[in-house]
Order: C-alpha cells, then sequence, then structure tokens
C-alpha cells in the first residue's frame, strides 16, 4: 500500500515533465464529458417538456393525414359532429369538455440574442384550460372573448421580450394587450401565446376554421369509442391520437438528433482514449529507467502498475470534472428553444441532473481505465535489466 | 562462513538465433563480510553476475543460493521481497529519483518495511549521516555533485540495512578524488558495519580498496593476490 502510494506520488511528481501531454488529455477527456453532459441535458430537458406535455386522457384530433397541427384544416361542422361524439367527458351541463383551436406563427424577439424566431399564437375555445394539466394563471386575468387580448406562457415571457403584462404588442398587423401569464408546469405549452379563437379567426381572416381539436377522454375505452365513431362517420376523415402520443411523434426528430449527439460524444471517447493511451505511454516511457530501479529495490511490480493506471486515471477524472463544471457553468438552468414539430420554437430547459453528471464522470473513467491499462501493464513488465540504462 | 554460493552456474543468451555463452559451470562462494572487487574485460559478464547476485536476473541453469537460500527459482513476488530484504544496489550512474530530494529517495527501501514514519525518519537521519551528508538531505539530485549523487545511493543502499552491498562501476562516473571518498566509504561499510561488498569496476585502483580481487575472463575466474 505504501509503495503504491510512493509510486504514484512519484509518476505525479513527473507530470510536469509532460504537461503538454497531460494538459491535452485532461482537455480532451473533458471535451467528452462536456459534449455527452450537453447532450444529455438537451435530452433531459426536451424530454421533461414533452413528457409533461403530453396527456393520457386528452386526444388530439386532426385532418387525416395532416401529422401535426400546422397542416391540419378542420371546418366548423367537422368540429360539431366531433363534439357530438361518444368516449368524451361531458360536463355538468352536458357540454362535451373540448377545445377548437387553430393556431398562426407569429415572430418575436429573443432577450438572448435580439433576434427573431418563431412563436405559436393559439386560438383556443373556453375551456382550453380544463384540456392542459397544471394549468395556472401565475399573473392578471384570463383574455375576454371577443377582445384582442392574449395570455402568454411563462417560457415565453422568460425568453422573448415585450410580453410583459400589461404591456401591448403588435404582431404583424394587430396590436394585442397582454392580460395575463400562465404556466403548465414547462411542458410546451408555456411556449405559446393564447387568445380566444374566434378573435384568431377574425383577425388571421381564417373564416370559421379550425386546426385541431382537443377532448378530454372519457376512460380508457374513450379513445378507440372516439375512433370507431370518426370512422364509421362518412362525413368525417380524421387521425385521433392522444396527446401523449402526438407529441412523442413530434419529438421524434429531436430525439434523433440528441441520440446522435450522444453517440458523437462515444466517438469522441475512443479518441480521449487513444490521447490517454499515448500520454500514458509517454510516461511509462520516460520513467522505464525509475521504474527499474525501484523493482530492482524491491518494489513490486503490481505497484508500478496500480502506480500507472492512477496518473491515468486521475488525468482522467480531471477531465471529467473540467467537462461537467464547463457545461454547469453554461448550461444548467438556461433554456434552449428548438423548431418544434409546428416549426415553432418549443422553449425548455437545459437541466444537468445528478445521474448524468455521474453518466459523465463514468465515462472519463472509463477513458482513463482502458487508455491507461496497457501502459500499467507495461510499467509493471519492465525489464530488470533496463537499470543499467 | 559462506554467504553465497554458486554451483555450476551458466547463462546464455540468444543472440540472433545463435547461443551466446556467458559462463558454463562456474562454481564460487563468497564469504560473508568479504569485499571482493571483480574485473574483466568488457562483455566478460561481470554486470550479468552482479544481476544474478542481486536476483534481478536468473541463470539459464545452475543455481544461487544465498544464506542457505536458493533464489535462482524463487517466483518474481517473493524475488522482489528478498532483494528488499538483502541486497543493496550502487549503480555508476546513481539512479536516483529527479523529483525526490535526498532524504526522500534515501527513504524509498523503507516503504518496503512496516517502519512508522518516525522510525523511517530516524533510519535516514542515521544513513545520510553515514555517509557525511545530512546537510544535504533536502537538496534534490540535480543541485548535487556526482560524488554527493553517489553517497545518497549509497545511503539509499544501507539504510534497510541489508547484508550484502552489489556496486557495478559505483565510481565509473567520478573524478579521483570523488571516487576515493566513495570508496573509502565502501570499505568502512565493510570493515565497520560487516557489509559484504561486491564491486564491479574497470579501475585497478578501485580495485585496491577490497580484500581481493577476481578476475572474470572467459566465463572463468582467475584469483589475484590480495591487496592491502
Ligand atoms: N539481455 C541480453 N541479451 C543478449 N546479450 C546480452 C544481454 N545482456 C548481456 N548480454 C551479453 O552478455 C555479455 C556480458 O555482458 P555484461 O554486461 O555482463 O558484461 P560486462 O562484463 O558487465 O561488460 P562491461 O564491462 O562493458 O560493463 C556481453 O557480451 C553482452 O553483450
Ligand atoms: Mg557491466
Amino acid at each position: 500500500m505504501r509503495q503504491t502510494l510512493a509510486v504514484t506520488a512519484l509518476n505525479i511528481k513527473s507530470i510536469p515533465q509532460r504537461l503538454g501531454m497531460s494538459l491535452a488529455t485532461v482537455m480532451s477527456v473533458a471535451l467528452v464529458v462536456a459534449v455527452m453532459l450537453g447532450f444529455m441535458a438537451l435530452t433531459n430537458g426536451f424530454a421533461a417538456t414533452l413528457n409533461n406535455a403530453g396527456s393520457e386522457d386528452v386526444a388530439i384530433i386532426l385532418r387525416a393525414g395532416s401529422q401535426a397541427e400546422l397542416n391540419s384544416g378542420l371546418s366548423r361542422d367537422d368540429v360539431v359532429l366531433i363534439e357530438t361524439a361518444p368516449g368524451i367527458v361531458r360536463d355538468a351541463e352536458d357540454r362535451p369538455v373540448s377545445s377548437a383551436e387553430l393556431y398562426v406563427v407569429v415572430d418575436g424577439i429573443k432577450r438572448s440574442s435580439q433576434t427573431e424566431a418563431n412563436l405559436p399564437l393559439r386560438g383556443v375555445e373556453e375551456g382550453a384550460e380544463r384540456l392542459r394539466q397544471g394549468f395556472t394563471l401565475v399573473e392578471g386575468r384570463m383574455f375576454a372573448p371577443g377582445a384582442a387580448e392574449l395570455i402568454v406562457g411563462e417560457g415565453v415571457g422568460r425568453e422573448f421580450q415585450g410580453f410583459d403584462v400589461g404591456s401591448t404588442i403588435r404582431l404583424g398587423s394587430n396590436v394585442w394587450t397582454i392580460v395575463g401569464k400562465f404556466s403548465t408546469g414547462g411542458t410546451v405549452f408555456d411556449s405559446e401565446l393564447w387568445t380566444e379563437a374566434g378573435v384568431l379567426q377574425n383577425l388571421y381572416q381564417r373564416g370559421a376554421s379550425y386546426q385541431s381539436v382537443r377532448v378530454k377522454l372519457d376512460g380508457p375505452e374513450g379513445l378507440s369509442q372516439l375512433q370507431d365513431y370518426a370512422e364509421n362517420e362518412p362525413r368525417l376523415s380524421l387521425d385521433i391520437i392522444t396527446e401523449k402520443q402526438y407529441f412523442a411523434d413530434q419529438a421524434v426528430g429531436m430525439t434523433r438528433l440528441i441520440s446522435a449527439g450522444v453517440a458523437l460524444a462515444y466517438i469522441m471517447a475512443i479518441g480521449a482514449l487513444a490521447g490517454a493511451w499515448n500520454t500514458m505511454y509517454s510516461s511509462v516511457d520516460a520513467r522505464v529507467h525509475e521504474i527499474a530501479t525501484l523493482r530492482a529495490i524491491g518494489f513490486s511490480g503490481g505497484s508500478a502498475f496500480i502506480g500507472t493506471m492512477l496518473e491515468s486515471l486521475m488525468l482522467a477524472a480531471i477531465g471529467g470534472l473540467v467537462g461537467a463544471i464547463a457545461v454547469y457553468v453554461i448550461f444548467d438552468g438556461m433554456s434552449a428553444s428548438t423548431l418544434g414539430g409546428g416549426f415553432t420554437q418549443v422553449v425548455f430547459s437545459l437541466s444537468l441532473t445528478p445521474s448524468s453528471i455521474i453518466s459523465g464522470m463514468i465515462l472519463a473513467i472509463f477513458v482513463g481505465l482502458f487508455g491507461g491499462l496497457v501502459p500499467s501493464i507495461r510499467a509493471a513488465t519492465v525489464p530488470l535489466l533496463q537499470v543499467h540504462r | 562462513m559462506n554467504l553465497y554460493t554458486l554451483r555450476d552456474l551458466s547463462k546464455r543468451y540468444s543472440r540472433g538465433g545463435e547461443a551466446v555463452t556467458i559462463f558454463e559451470g562456474l562454481n564460487m562462494q563468497i564469504a560473508q563480510g568479504d569485499f571482493i572487487a571483480i574485473m574483466g574485460p568488457s562483455g566478460s559478464g561481470k554486470t550479468t553476475l552482479l544481476n544474478m547476485l542481486g536476483g534481478i536476473d536468473r541463470p539459464s541453469s545452475g543455481t544461487i543460493e544465498c544464506q542457505g537460500e536458493r533464489i535462482d527459482n524463487l517466483s518474481e513476488a517473493r524475488l522482489s521481497k528478498w532483494r528488499a530484504a538483502h541486497v543493496g544496489f550502487i549503480f555508476q550512474f546513481y539512479n536516483l529519483m529527479p523529483t525526490l530530494n535526498a532524504a526522500q529517495n534515501v527513504e524509498l527501501p523503507l516503504l518496503l518495511t512496516k517502519l512508522s514514519p518516525k522510525q523511517r525518519k530516524e533510519h535516514i537521519a542515521t544513513a545520510l549521516d553515514i555517509v557525511g551528508i545530512s546537510d544535504r538531505a533536502k537538496h534534490y539530485p540535480r543541485q548535487l555533485s556526482g560524488g554527493q549523487q553517489q553517497r545518497v545511493a549509497i545511503a539509499r543502499a544501507i539504510v534497510s540495512d541489508p547484508k550484502v552491498l552489489l556496486c557495478d562501476e559505483p565510481t565509473g562516473d567520478l573524478d579521483r578524488v570523488s571516487a576515493d571518498s566513495v570508496l573509502e566509504m565502501l570499505q568502512l561499510l565493510n570493515s565497520k558495519l560487516n557489509k559484504t561488498i561486491i564491486m564491479v569496476t574497470h579501475d585497478p585502483a578501485a580495485a585496491k580498496y577490497a580484500r581481493r580481487e577476481l578476475r572474470l575472463d572467459k566465463g572463468r575466474f582467475i584469483e589475484q593476490e590480495s591487496a592491502q
């Protein structure tokens, strides 16, 4: 034990002689871990947003084949037919719990970059908030029917400027008053602006058309009852899926991108591993004579192995920490926005979870372990006759 | 009393597929407390012999006993422990760790013992005192002259109190004055502390410090008349 510590200390003391290489190893591991954690933070944040967004007991109804809300179109007649369908929860007055909605894309100015970015402006019907779990009005009041009033999601307020409650904002050719701010607990709706559907139809010349209907499903059979009804109703041609499924479908592209990022981190890890290997090989190379001398004095081959391995692990662990700290400083808590399924911005928080930090450190240790393995074996088997140089 | 007994010792290397014999059927005894100088032409196998006595090389055949224990067939791990307990090496180029100061270099063999830090300090102080370099304990090898570095190396070799000191050209890199003082030191370690010393040297003047000189030539020993 003592001899192992001594050998390790000797290794570490000699690092300044290979400072450039050792630093390069630390930095390459840091980069790998940073890329991995960066993408994991994206994954975590994105997953949190979309998972919260999707509700199992809400169905989203679109025109058949439209895939996303933006491409869909439903007439007033369609909506009326849908609202009489079975499988939908009805309230005390026997009205279906549903909201026919449409949305348009408007431009907002991002606080961070001062550039324009897309924002969805959604027209909803009374009761839309009952179809969003965790909906709360955190400031102000709801928009009044028929008025050019908006309530804005929390994410919009955070990421975009000019949406403070009480202020007015010009979007396209219309001026709107912001009367309230709502939160759905970090879901995708927090990136939206809401007004009354009728107002939006008017101001944007949409006549009586909608793009989607959201309904509250009545129990586990609700969805299939609704689907059966729509299939047997020749006047309707619809796609009906749960909202959860809808968001999962929308998320596929983004998830793919993130997976590619994590894969990239693994490929980079192989590069870092080669770097660590090379550095440790030089470390052993530079100290063959020292190691042989220690062995002649009576130090074990095992201590030479562990000393080299610990040096490698130490460099990798430092790299891992540097990478994690960098990602933490740059990313954690930051919001990112991205093109969501409807070509609009989905705002979500990047979050660096303890478990992803642990994964990053494991990757770093893995790099150190496998990069150091062969050099360590070489250190343990340095020929004793090398003492004579 | 014999410290070493070598029986029918052979050492062969294969060089380019061809076997080269360094020794063949070498028999030899080394008494406890002896101070032997081994001379001989370059390539005659002096270093090879020293390596085998010190357990850092093995004979091709034959046996080496040290204090009645066979060392030629010990496992690597046991041989490491044996070296730590029984021999001190002194090399031509000192083989000090450049990143450790004199005291830390001397401490290395003690890290293989069960001594407490305090006991280690005492042993280090004693060893540095014996070689007369206590005032340089905190100096690093590059801050010391060749003679001083060799003294540190000697302190390291004796600090764990081994029976045998194996020296390969210990003065090969030193000027006459430094060489003489190192050789006097070895003589002192032999006469006062009863260390058995086996020293390889090219220098006839150095060999005169030993109790006896052996000439190694073509794998055979020729004893010279004793010095002193
Ligand atoms: N690992 C090895 N492989 C092959 N041949 C070797 C090896 N080590 C030593 N030899 C050969 O064994 C012979 C003896 O070498 P050794 O180093 O013992 O000689 P030496 O007497 O110490 O010489 P010098 O006075 O030059 O130090 C030499 O011919 C050398 O080339
Ligand atoms: Mg030699």
